[in-house]
């Protein structure tokens, strides 16, 4: 179907002005994306997959300006163990990043992946970005892939000791940033990526994930506490046979933030959770969408999603399930929460069950209240001042998302940042 | 200790007037027990004492060691040292019993401007604390009150009482939904805490609680008033002729 001229013209004056870079031997790949998107269009308001969500500041040529944030809280998972690989306004800095050698796992910026040698990446660069375009479009993951100018490739071939932590800053107040990474899981192969840092004043990170069999990844979000900040997030999973892959993000402030996670089980008996916490205040926009497809016996999924929103802050879920024909005994969960601690904030959702096999277990549900009267007073009776009852039970509510992290110590990381959040409300 | 004056109460959000004038003086070291059928705004009573939200004062005073409690914050009334044992305690998913107890036992002494308890004194006495009410760490590490029996629930409301160590107790239908095997551990951890610096106030239906708390002073409530006020033996009375009868009596 040729677009609509509207859609023609904003993704043409868009693309007007970006050029394609040449790093490494990805230039097929990109070419091809480019064309996905050209026949896709940048995604407008009108389209049902943004109805809660206006695209707009996410596809005109310039980003709004955001202006750097520091509350002088040490960054999150500093005090960690961890391999840092450092991007500053979209760029690797090898400064501040440490040396990519580690044991059992292959790190490479994405420049390493290069045609004179063979390199593992080449085949999986745009490939399960393109496979995630069907039956939605998801054009600013075709965007990424055209343009992406940095990014890691990670080949976990064994158990690597300490997790790999992407981190994303940014110096200029008007970065517009596409990075995107190759992660590939080898059978048996276990390992943690955490990520964290606003990027740019806007922000487009692609992550496309193969998990072979018996392979397992844990991945930690933290999207930070900076204002102004946009962002938009393609996570794109493939799942083998008995693999596993958990993902948990924080969001916390941010004028817009979209995160779509979309997971695909193609080996019996794999798990995929996806689960977020999203704590808002004011001028505050946050979706998440996910997409999970089973298309293998067996498997189980579990999405997890929880908001705290105030003030008017906004918080969208959409989320689907996709049960193929023959994924029979899959075990498919969904649930997504808010609570509104006032009036003028709003829950957005659309959860979606669309099943054709025949033999399943899957439930999905969706709340949206205010906080518990009767809990409140329970607490103060015993002497707790309304604000800590308040914080008390605001964390109670985000615990069943919390607690999809399945590291003890990433798990406290985030409570802590939750608790920094809900002091930071207070002033 | 704890003096109610011509106290009068109606529901904020229906023209309903609950207590008609209800006076009471509870004495430190004294138990007194109210009694009274359903509906005679017993549990009410209670709620506006602690300061739940949906009662308006109309008239009369209630205070505790001369402060004024109906001006003050629920959290505010805790750290003066009153404390209500709720007839149905509130389950709270995703807070830890622990966490609850000890954060209130550190916000009540931040309000009275005493040092946080250290982790450590504070595991030590919780756990012996715990031990004397049958209450096991597993109850203790489980979310507030989540899939508790009701003999658990109540055991778990005398627990933070002890924690606590409250000026003035009120206890809700402590005896509601319990066997005589938990209303006799329930009333063993009242009767420890049984002190002449500390006053009760235990509402109830049945005289049976009464048998393990013996009170002081039994008080019989009907259509928010107090209507006849008595030693034990008024009790007794009650439950051998039925609150009808008094009622008659006293009109």
């Amino acid at each position: 179907m040729a677009l609509d001229d509207t859609k023609h013209s904003a993704t043409e004056t868009r693309l007007a002005s970006m050029v394609v870079p040449d790093v490494g031997c990805t230039a097929e790949a990109r070419q091809e994306a480019l064309s996905r998107l050209r026949s896709m269009g940048l995604p407008h308001r009108r389209d049902e997959y943004w109805k809660f969500t206006r695209p707009d500041t996410l596809v005109q040529p310039e980003p709004p300006q955001a202006a750097l944030f520091d509350d002088g809280e040490a960054p999150v998972f500093d005090s960690f163990d961890r391999l840092k690989i450092v991007f500053v306004d979209g760029l690797f800095n090898p400064d501040l990043s440490d040396d990519l050698t580690l044991e059992g796992v292959v790190i490479d910026r994405l420049e390493d992946v290069c045609c004179s040698t063979e390199h593992w990446a080449e085949d999986f660069y745009g490939t399960l970005e393109a496979a995630g375009q069907v039956p939605v479009e998801r054009p600013l993951a075709a965007l990424n892939t055209a343009y992406a100018g940095d990014g890691v490739t990670i080949r976990v071939t064994g158990r690597p000791s300490k997790p790999i932590n992407l981190i994303y800053t940014h110096e200029a107040t008007a970065s517009d940033v596409f990075l995107h990474h190759v992660v590939r899981v080898e059978e048996g192969a276990c390992a943690t990526i955490l990520e964290n840092g606003p990027a740019a004043a806007r922000f487009n990170n692609c992550m496309e994930v193969d998990v072979a069999d018996g392979g397992t990844l844990h991945l930690v979000r933290a999207q930070g506490r900076d204002h102004e900040r946009r962002a938009v997030t393609n996570l794109f999973a493939r799942l083998g046979r008995e693999s596993v892959f958990k993902c948990f993000t924080l969001t916390a402030n941010g004028v817009l933030t979209r995160n779509e996670c979309v997971v695909t089980l193609t080996g019996d008996d794999a798990v995929a959770h996806v689960a977020g916490a999203a704590m808002g205040d004011g001028d505050f926009h946050q979706d998440d969408t996910v997409f999970i497809t089973h298309d293998a016996e067996r498997c189980e999924s579990r999405q997890v999603f929880k908001k705290v929103l105030s003030n008017g802050a906004v918080g969208v879920f959409q989320g689907k399930i996709l049960v193929k024909a023959g994924a029979q005994k899959t075990d498919g969960y969904q649930i997504s929460q808010s609570m509104l601690l006032d009036g003028d904030s709003e829950f957005l959702v659309k959860p979606e069950l669309e099943i054709y096999a025949d033999d399943v277990a899957c439930s999905h549900g969706s709340t949206s209240g205010a906080i518990d009267e009767d809990a409140l007073y329970y607490l103060r009776a015993r002497g707790l001042p309304k604000d800590i009852a308040t914080d008390l039970l605001t964390l109670a509510f985000v615990a069943e998302a919390v607690e999809e992290i399945e590291d003890d110590a990433l798990r406290e990381e985030i409570n802590g940042q939750l608790a920094t959040w809900l002091d930071w409300r207070k002033g | 200790m704890l003096e109610i004056k011509n106290l009068h109460v109606d529901l904020e959000d229906e023209d309903k007037s609950i207590l008609k004038g209800v006076d009471l003086t509870v004495e430190a070291g004294k138990v007194h027990a109210i009694m009274g059928p359903n509906g005679s705004g017993k549990s009410t009573l209670s709620y506006v004492l602690s300061g739940r939200a949906g009662y308006e004062v109309t008239q009369g005073l209630a205070t505790l060691d001369g402060v004024d409690l109906l001006a003050l914050e629920p959290e505010e009334r805790a750290a003066e040292g009153l404390f209500l044992a709720f007839q149905y305690p509130v389950e709270i998913p995703g807070v830890g019993n622990m966490t609850f107890l000890r954060t209130a036992v550190n916000a009540q002494r931040k309000a009275r401007g005493q040092e946080e308890m250290s982790a450590a004194d504070f595991l030590k006495e919780v756990r012996e604390k715990a031990e004397t009410l049958k209450i096991d760490a597993d109850m203790l590490k489980r979310p507030v009150n989540v899939g508790f029996s009701g003999g658990e629930k109540q055991r778990n409301e005398i627990l933070p009482m002890a924690m606590l160590a409250p000026k003035m107790c009120i206890l809700d239908e402590t005896d509601s939904g319990l066997d005589v095997d938990a209303m006799k551990l329930v009333a063993e951890g009242v009767n420890a805490l049984r002190d002449e610096g500390r006053g009760f106030l235990v509402i109830t239906h049945y005289q049976r609680l009464l048998d393990h708390i013996k009170p002081d002073v039994v008080h019989i409530m009907s259509e928010g008033r107090i209507i006849k006020s008595g030693g034990p033996e008024l009790a007794l009375e009650v439950e051998k002729n039925g609150y009808e009868n008094l009622k008659a009596e006293v009109a």
